[in-house]
């Protein structure tokens, strides 16, 4: 693969190569933790920090402590002193696919000059509210809608978002079944 | 490789648990086609003789294909002897079977990867009012009970199982994972065509980017149709064959849990086939192709309904049988020699083992992409008894591992 080095997304390729064989070879030191912390502040407020996570054999520490306010909003009777749990998931997957866009056009040498989407999540609150027991509590569907504009062919910017997709650590949560535990100590 | 010995006089025998063709025999389904056509499907000095040869052979024609070849170059085969284990000594190796044990310098696996049919864990999930059957023990459809099917996969074996299910009356439902799409026909030509002149066919191991994935790539989604259409998702979607994301897991009261990728999944493929497409292209046009065939053209995209299914209840009825057309591996529970890595697979550069006098043949981009087609053989076996003489003869020095 040719490495043009005039193409700069900001994504550091060769790192998470070397970190790919180094990894292969120690599948111990792949296995990762990912932590938040929540606290109820009042009806349905609560903030959530994120700060340590184990990977690498041994805990690591973010750069500083991130901060997250969940809430409802006001149409649900509540305050609206931060986005709702579900709009943090679509951040999370629009996040996650946007990084796998720019990781994969480094990697194949496409210069991305800017990457938007917006995501749409539909959910008939039925469910949520216990009226109708055929209705999901979750999404109906989820809906993403990239504008990119890149020194690409459309089959290309195409291909990168489709593997996007393929690598994505949210995307495939979102999509296949995740086992989830909740204990009270 | 037998008649690759022969040619340098290395004295030899071919263990075989059955018959020659045995597997052919009894692991194939009875409706199967080769997915290559006839003139492609060949052996060394061994053509096909026959007057249809753009036909996809058929099961029996295959067999007879092996069989008059073995006989045609006087393999010594040991029939009905299946290996129980080969273990390295100071010489080389011995190999013991249900007739006896041979001692050797050097062996050769030509047990191929299809051993044992792949299927996930949470197959045992599967309500016991639904049967379960692998595309290694599926016939026909006459062996399944009236009603729905569920094919999981949808790679060469999948989607031809689903067509002859759909079309025997049981309504098919087909669990799409990742698949590899192709026309049957491009601008006028076989696809293997296009591949063979285009030297994609040929690409070696050493030349791929990621070799351990292009072997674990699944099996072309093609299919050798008597009338060459082009068997994909939009043809089976077509007859009424039901797309439904992978299988990602069972519940434990019987419900199948089908992933929300099918679009990308089917958007992956379609990319791909069209990166293929444009390698013949670019390849036609640098061979003066262009004024011979037909014009470029792209198959319409892989249709994918708004919102498929993500489950489904196994325990109502409505799904009769399961068919699991999710891969195979290879079974070499028999070697007990230190030659596998942390996944069980076998260590080996381009068939040559990790063990001296140690190879391996007849397996998915063994050492060229055509390493598993019956094409891919001569070349294969060429390369590596010259390696394996060159053992013999002392000229080359391997340390045991």
């Amino acid at each position: 693969m040719a490495n043009d080095s005039s193409v700069d997304n900001g994504v550091n390729v060769e790192a998470l190569i070397a970190a790919r064989e180094a990894l292969s070879k120690a599948p111990q030191a792949a296995l990762f933790k990912w932590r938040a912390a929540c606290e109820w502040k009042n009806g349905t407020h609560s903030n959530s920090t994120v700060e340590g996570f184990y990977g690498l054999g041994q805990e690591q520490q973010h750069k500083r402590t991130f901060n997250f306010d969940a809430d409802h909003p006001e149409v649900f009777a509540a305050e609206d002193k931060g986005a709702t749990p579900v709009e943090y998931v679509l951040v999370g997957l629009a996040s996650c696919l946007t990084a796998g866009i720019a990781a994969v056009a480094q990697h194949r040498n496409i210069q991305l000059r800017s990457v938007t989407a917006v995501i749409e999540g539909d959910m008939d609150i039925q469910g949520i509210l216990g009226i109708d027991e055929d209705v999901r509590n979750g999404f109906g569907g989820i809906k993403v809608t990239y504008k990119i504009d890149a020194d690409a062919k459309r089959e290309d910017i195409e291909a990168l978002v489709a593997q996007s997709q393929k690598r994505s650590a949210v995307y495939d949560i979102v999509t296949n079944p995740t086992n989830v535990t909740v204990v009270v100590n | 490789m037998s008649r690759c010995l022969a040619d340098r006089s290395i004295d030899h025998v071919i263990l075989e648990r059955g018959q020659v063709a045995h597997t052919w025999r009894t692991e194939r389904w009875d409706s199967l086609r080769l997915l290559t056509p006839n003139w492609q499907s060949r052996l060394p000095d061994f053509n096909y003789n026959g007057d249809d040869a753009d036909g996809y052979r058929t099961l029996p024609e295959v067999i007879d294909f092996i069989a008059n070849y073995a006989k045609a170059i006087a393999a010594p085969v040991q029939t009905y002897t299946t290996v129980t284990s080969a273990l390295g000594t100071d010489f080389g190796y011995l190999v013991r079977t249900d007739q006896g044990d041979w001692r050797c310098r050097t062996i050769v696996i030509a047990s191929g990867g299809c051993n044992i049919a792949s299927v996930p864990a949470f197959a045992d999930r599967v309500p016991r009012s639904v049967v379960s059957i692998t595309a290694q023990e599926y016939r026909n459809p006459n062996q399944l009970a009236d009603g729905g099917v569920l094919v999981v996969g949808a790679s060469s074996s999948g989607t031809q199982i689903a067509q002859e299910i759909h079309r025997s009356g049981r309504p098919v439902t087909l669990s799409v994972g990742e698949h590899i799409r192709a026309p049957r026909m491009y601008r006028g030509k076989d696809l293997q065509w296009w591949m063979d002149a285009a030297g994609v066919l040929d690409q070696r191991y050493d030349e791929v980017d990621d070799i351990s994935r292009a072997r674990r790539v699944p099996s072309l989604q093609l299919a050798g149709t008597p009338d060459r259409s082009t068997l994909d998702l939009n043809a089976l979607t077509e007859i009424g064959v039901k797309m439904v994301g992978r299988l990602a897991g069972i519940t434990e009261s019987g419900k199948a849990q089908f992933a929300g990728s099918l679009r990308n999944m089917c958007a992956l493929s379609d990319l791909k086939m069209g990166r293929l497409l444009d390698l013949i292209d670019a390849w036609a046009r640098e061979n003066d192709f262009d004024d011979v065939s037909e014009p470029p053209h792209r198959p319409l995209p892989t249709r994918v309904e708004a919102t498929p299914p993500l489950g489904m209840d196994l325990t109502t009825g409505e799904i009769k049988t399961i068919v699991w057309a999710t891969g195979y591996r290879p079974d070499y529970s028999w070697l007990k020699v230190p030659v596998f890595d942390r996944k069980g697979s076998l260590l080996h550069d381009g068939g040559v083992v990790a063990s001296p006098g140690m190879y391996l043949i007849g397996t998915q981009f063994l050492r060229r992409r055509k390493s598993s087609l019956i094409d891919g053989a001569g070349h294969d076996a060429r390369d590596l008894s010259e390696h394996l003489a060159a053992y013999l003869d002392g000229r080359l020095v391997r340390e045991r591992a």
